[in-house]
């Protein structure tokens, strides 16, 4: 006979979608292009456009047939690739930009929202296919809509790559040069990964990795709204209630994440891969993590505790959240991207919450300085230097770090700069100004620590 | 590949929520007898004033599907002031049921 359920029960659902943004970030569907490689330019454009499109045609209507179906939103339907670096190993820089606009057509054909996996993984050094992809990069972003790239230049177990770290700022910088009408939008599409994973379905980072099978669903739930919320309620717990009722709350929004994820697997008669866990913010009021840790009791985000409230945040998402899907993947902690929280936006906007408190911030949490723009004259070996400093935290702690920075180009601190859409708004940071010029022209690579010795 | 739990099921929640008026249930019951859909349990509260009903039904005997019930239901709902909803089970038993 039917299941029945609490009218609390039914109405906590609804509150949760309806008022406190309860949704599904993203369906991503995992897509490898080994197979389309080829030394003719136009037969590769050929196969990975046909390859695309047949597997993922249907993604965006399986994915709103799913969101009626259940009554939840699916905000972005989105498809990752195997490293262009990789799959187009033997390709000139022109070429791995004629592959971006591929890409970018096939993205357009089947309506997603974008598609990532112009990337390249170098961590303990370059092909010629790594050097190809990473020169092509400000050119390949500046030229197409949907397309995201990111680039590994560290590990826990390779060490950090500094000729790729110092690379990475002139390729960041340019790409913000080349779309400086638009705000830098091109490096906002660009992220710069220590220990990246091979499941991520959110972007600009996602990209199939190789140990991944053909085709494959991932999954990436959002909901701080409604973990302020229950924070909200409840200003007397003490600190093992707290991180009681977050794990909760985590388990029934996966639990969103489960179900969509086995749906869509089952449609697109794909695997499901992973549920990843992130609390990912929108810019829309009430779907703040800086609001979740100013609910905890912090007069701002970015102020003293603020650090240790995302610690407890983070630990405790996790594990509610691993508790409610068969496999759990990504990069499942909670988000801190500047532009895309308003939270965050008004902590900076008020001095609350500078570069140097969210670096703290990040060995906490998932993922790392993310949407945070810079000021437009900031020098590309600065920027080398905020990546290089965030991937040290990643290699030593042995946990994903990113970098996504945008120079803001003829701007300074306190001006504000617009992305749009998910991508938000956010007002330019502050940087130090001394050089670290000297240390990140050394060159060579920073060794793998020794808790890399594992074996 | 594990699949949903009640995959096979076709059961869906109606929750409607709106200031009190005569006639609703009759209108949503009505409705759902029109496409045959059966009306399993249901439950209704006012407060001040404020209108919650939740239905629990099985769409396999019925004509429409369920995408189809919920945008039909929600948009007359709509032009009564009603927020109307139409769920598939699973939803609910996914995050409150282990």
């Amino acid at each position: 006979m039917t299941i029945t359920f609490a009218q609390e029960e039914i109405q906590q659902t609804i509150n949760m979608i309806h008022k406190e943004n309860l949704d599904i970030r993203t369906i991503t569907m995992g897509i490898s292009l080994l197979d389309c490689s080829s030394e003719d330019i136009a037969k590769m454009e050929k196969n990975i456009y046909d390859k695309i499109t047949k597997n993922a045609g249907r993604l965006v209507t399986v994915g709103e047939q799913i969101s009626a179906r259940y009554g939840i939103p699916i905000i972005n339907k989105r498809v990752s690739v195997t490293p262009i670096a990789i799959a187009a190993a033997q390709m000139n820089s022109e070429e791995m930009v004629r592959i971006a606009k591929v890409l970018n057509k096939a993205a357009r054909e089947i309506g997603i929202n974008f598609i990532g996996g112009f990337s390249s993984l170098v961590q303990k050094g370059f092909t010629a296919g790594d050097r190809a992809l990473i020169d092509s990069i400000p050119q390949a972003l500046s030229e197409t809509e949907f397309v995201c790239s990111s680039v590994n230049i560290g590990s826990t177990k390779a060490g950090i790559n500094m000729d790729a770290v110092l690379k990475m700022g002139k390729v960041i910088l340019q790409s913000a040069q080349l779309t400086a009408d638009s705000d830098g939008i091109a490096a906002a599409k660009l992220v710069v990964f220590c220990n990246a994973p091979e499941d991520n379905p959110f972007m600009a980072g996602a990209f199939h990795g190789v140990g991944e099978p053909d085709c494959v669903i991932n999954v990436g739930v959002s909901g701080p709204g409604v973990v302020a919320k229950v924070v909200k309620e409840y200003p007397e717990a003490d600190f093992s209630e707290l991180s009681n009722l977050i794990k909760q709350t985590s388990f029934k929004i996966t639990r969103m994440g489960e179900l969509i994820g086995r749906a869509a697997s089952k449609s697109l008669s794909v695997p499901f891969g992973i549920v990843d866990l992130s609390l990912a913010p929108t810019p829309a009021i009430g779907d703040s993590v800086a609001e979740i840790l100013e609910n905890m009791g912090l007069e701002r985000c970015g102020t003293h505790g603020t650090t240790a409230a995302l610690a407890l945040l983070n630990d405790a998402v996790k594990k509610g959240g691993a508790m409610a899907s068969s496999h759990v993947g990504g990069l499942s902690g909670a988000f801190i991207p500047v532009s895309e929280d308003a939270g965050m936006v008004r902590a900076v906007e008020e001095g609350a919450l500078t570069l140097d408190k969210l670096e703290a911030m990040t060995c906490v949490c998932s993922v790392g300085l993310d949407m945070i723009a810079l000021p437009g004259d900031v020098s590309s070996e600065t920027i080398s230097a905020i990546i290089a400093d965030e991937a040290a935290i990643g290699m030593i702690n042995k946990k994903t770090t990113a970098v996504r920075v945008i120079p803001a180009i003829g701007k300074k601190a306190g001006d504000r700069v617009e992305f749009g859409g998910l991508l938000g708004g956010a007002p330019v940071i502050a940087i130090h100004p001394y050089s670290s010029n000297m240390f990140v022209r050394r060159g060579g690579r920073i060794p793998a620590p020794i808790i890399s010795l594992t074996n | 590949m594990a699949m949903p739990q009640n995959e096979a099921s076709n059961r869906a929640i109606i929750t409607v929520l709106g200031r009190d008026q005569i006639g609703i249930i009759a209108w949503v019951s009505g409705r759902l007898a029109e496409y045959s859909v059966n009306i399993l349990d249901i439950s209704q509260t006012i407060l001040n004033e404020f209108f919650t009903m939740i239905m629990v039904v099985d769409l396999e005997p019925s004509s429409i599907e369920l995408v189809d019930l919920s945008v039909s239901l929600e948009q007359e709902g709509n032009e009564k002031g009603l927020q109307v909803k139409v769920q598939h089970e699973d939803i609910f038993t996914f995050m409150h049921r282990i």
